[in-house]
């Protein structure tokens, strides 16, 4: 059985190198461990070595090649009593025969393809207006249940009050008791029903007072919402949206104050959005109520009275799975989402006036994640630090330590940092609780230990 | 003048005590809450303190309760310091927990509490289990698991009631029905004839009270109590009172119905218990008892306020248990 001969990576980023030099000519024997060829990329050079015994049968790349792409094979080695003859009646059948890896071997492969390229939008020229974020979200669910019959919105306090937290102000005075429906609190109860009406073909709104009960409800939304589409082969889509503050707000104790970006983004079949700014709100939640999947809505109590400049432009959508840059630097790149967005801007602010150039990019989407856009700014400022309000194990800034490991380990100066929740239940007392939450100077300091400057 | 004996009396007074002290604790709370002393949201439960003063009463020290959102009456009634419980509120290191826990997770196991519980429904299941662990051990101690109108369609109301009756625990569970799940009324999300008939359903012996007459709530779980030491099975006391505050400190209730309101305005349970010790001439006992409650809760808000803050390294504390060094 003949054995071919990969182009191997110099780094989990290369994607191609030149075949620089044969060690080896076709007939020779080799034993493992011999050099049978020197490559060369831009950054450094490196042997090839034989890792079986056998007769080097055919080179297939000659040296001085250009260009060849990771994992193209470059030789086959012949076993013992093998000859040469073998490799043209088995080259129709030989792993040979397919076309190089588009993709350096990195371990994203073990990431479902979770979005086909989306473009982002485009940059926004025309008039806006001045809304708080639970307005613009008002606005959303009230432009997309006028444009689409079938998207209803379901969940406590939501009708005859407006909202526990107000904002399905004014739903119920224009859609009426069909589309906009109190529940009891009973949301393992209500989410059921939300993806069984999904299934039956209506676009469902499930509004959870705090994403904190939708503990309660966490087996609807993974067992039912997210992994249908999968067990059915395709034959069904829950399209459905979980929305609700999340995060921590003020002084209600650990039960009420925790980031659960890190449990969803987790789950496969599930799309996990966390906004800032009142545009993106608005015009992710528009996306979120059109995308055929479940999607997680993570806002914030927090931003819902702050006010942002949003598009009036009636079908302003924003795609889900694309982050944006909201400020340019040089130096470090600091990653961000929801409430910490605006800390992540503070510590950019600090950071200028002690001549380290910041850019800061606010995820929007944490399911699927714009790996480009981190990549790209990485491969500039050659650091990153990651900041959310969650804990630490097993969190998006892990996720933002693995995903430079594997696509720009190349490219870091430095050490990825996480600045995050303390390790603990959220405490009560008001001293306590600043400590446990990630503050603007944390993320300072993050950035200028990662820049080697103290 | 109504002649009564003297077990009467020290019992009427002992009960009107104890909403007395959950009152005053509150109000006082809900002053300092305003004025910024306390940096948390407050789950007022005055207007309800009959429940939970008639059915503590019933209990031993013992025994075990789990409690709600709305919890200060509860852990009051079994018996935690107000002292330690006002520091809570106050976010000191002093505070029933340490100032790490808040108004919505004030637990004293020390008395028997095993917690306030910020989700709804969220102490039903603690309740059964805990009084699964009471006939393991074969103690005669009973769970009482308080929780309110809105638990009621949770789904864990079910399992749990389900789960008691079919393993016969002594749980009492006790719907405190204050006519509001949240800003909502309840009846208007609700199906069926009630609470209790939910119980008579899984063959649970229940009864439904006036949930504002203190004496009525005390002998009904007496009642029920008694069953309970008997190992009669679980019990089911749907207690109907009135929430006069809103669901939290800053909501003013503009959704309630004004008549209603005003008509149980009259019917405050601490009202009703006033004018009966009144028509038993005890206007002078009340009196006495007023003004030690005023201490107490003086005491508490001194107490309070004196205690320290919470040091910055207790922050990362007791995250686990990790045991003693060997």
């Amino acid at each position: 059985m003949s054995i071919q001969v990969l182009m191997p990576a110099l780094s989990p980023t290369m994607t191609e190198g030149n075949l620089a030099k044969w060690l080896k000519s076709e007939g020779d024997d080799v034993v493992a461990g011999d050099v049978l060829a020197e490559i060369e990329t831009d950054k450094a050079t490196m042997e090839v070595e034989a890792a079986d015994e056998g007769v080097l049968g055919q080179i297939l790349v000659p040296e001085g090649t250009e260009n060849v792409a990771v994992n193209t094979p470059i030789a086959v080695l012949l076993e013992e009593g093998e000859d040469a003859a073998v490799l043209k009646n088995g080259a129709d059948n030989a792993p040979a025969a397919v076309a190089p890896s588009p993709e350096p071997m990195t371990a994203s492969k073990s990431v479902a393809p979770a979005v086909a390229a989306v473009p982002a939008e485009a940059d926004y020229t025309g008039p806006t207006t001045r809304l708080s974020v639970r307005e613009a979200l008002r606005d959303a669910m009230a432009e997309e249940m006028r444009r689409d019959d079938d998207v209803f919105l379901m969940g406590e306090e939501v009708a005859q009050y407006q909202g526990a937290y107000k904002v399905s102000q004014g739903l119920l005075d224009e859609f009426g008791e069909r589309r906009v429906i109190d529940t009891p609190i009973t949301e393992h109860g209500f989410t059921g029903l939300g993806v069984g009406a999904a299934f039956a073909g209506l676009k469902p709104i499930i509004e959870f007072m705090t994403f904190n009960f939708a503990m309660q409800a966490i087996d609807q939304i993974i067992n039912s919402a997210a992994k249908t589409h999968y067990m059915s082969g395709g034959q069904i889509t829950s399209q459905i949206v979980f929305r609700g503050p999340n995060g921590a707000a003020s002084r209600v104790g650990a039960q009420h104050s925790q980031c659960y970006a890190s449990w969803y983004a987790h789950c496969p079949g599930l799309k996990v959005v966390a906004p800032y700014s009142a545009a993106d709100a608005k015009g992710l939640l528009k996306a979120a109520i059109r995308d055929p999947n479940p999607v997680v809505f993570l806002e914030n109590e927090l931003l819902y009275g702050q006010s942002f400049d949003v598009p009036t432009e009636e079908d302003y959508v924003v795609p889900l799975g694309k982050a944006k840059v909201v400020r340019k630097g040089d130096d470090v790149t600091i990653v961000a989402f929801s409430l910490m967005v605006e800390r992540a801007v503070e510590a950019a602010d600090a950071l200028a006036g002690e001549g380290i150039s910041a850019e800061v990019i606010d995820l929007r989407t944490i399911r699927p994640l714009d790996v480009e856009t981190i990549v790209t700014s990485v491969k500039k400022t050659n650091r990153l630090v990651s900041v959310e309000e969650g804990w630490p194990f097993a969190g998006i800034g892990s996720e933002m330590a693995a995903i430079m490991m594997e696509q720009a380990f190349d490219w870091l100066d430095a050490p990825v940092a996480r600045v995050n929740g303390a390790d603990v239940p959220m405490p009560y007392a008001a001293n306590l609780e600043r400590l446990a939450l990630p503050q603007t100077k944390d993320i300072v300091d993050a950035a200028k230990a990662v820049s080697y400057r103290s | 003048m109504t002649a009564i004996g003297q077990n009467e009396r020290i019992r009427a007074l002992a009960l009107l005590r104890t909403m007395l002290r959950i009152r005053r604790f509150e109000e006082v709370a809900e002053i300092a809450q305003r004025a910024g002393e306390i940096p948390g949201t407050l789950h007022l439960s005055i207007g309800q303190e009959a429940v939970a003063a008639g059915v503590c009463s019933a209990l031993e020290r013992t025994d075990l309760i789990t409690s709600t959102h709305r919890g200060h009456g509860h852990s009051i009634a079994k018996g935690a310091s107000l002292v330690a419980m006002m520091a809570e509120l106050f976010g000191r290191a002093s505070g029933t927990c340490k100032g790490k826990g808040g108004s919505m997770h004030i637990a004293d196991f020390s008395v028997g509490m095993l917690g306030a519980n910020g989700v709804v429904g969220g102490g039903l299941g603690i309740a059964v289990g805990a009084a699964q662990g009471l006939r393991v051990r074969g103690s005669n101690a009973i769970t009482a698991c308080f929780f309110g109108d809105g638990a009621v369609n949770r789904g864990p109301f079910l399992e749990s009631l389900n789960w008691a009756a079919t393993f016969r625990l002594p749980v009492l569970f006790v719907c405190e029905d204050n006519g509001f799940a949240a800003f909502t009324e309840t009846a208007r999300v609700t199906a069926g004839a009630g609470p209790a008939a939910r119980a008579e359903a899984l063959d649970i012996q229940n009864v439904v009270v006036d949930g504002n007459d203190v004496i009525a709530v005390a002998d009904a779980a007496s009642a029920m109590v008694e069953r309970l030491r008997r190992k009669a099975g679980p019990a089911f006391i749907h207690a109907q009172t009135y929430r006069l505050r809103g669901h939290t400190i800053a909501d003013q209730g503009a959704y309630r119905d004004a008549e209603t309101h005003s008509r149980q305005e009259l019917r405050d349970p601490i009202l009703l218990m006033r004018q009966r010790l009144t028509d038993w001439n005890l206007s002078e006992d009340m009196q006495k008892l007023q003004l030690q409650v005023e201490d107490d809760i003086s005491a508490a808000l001194a107490g309070a306020r004196a205690a320290v803050f919470p040091a910055p390294e207790s922050a990362l504390a007791e995250v686990q248990d990790i045991g003693a060094p060997a």
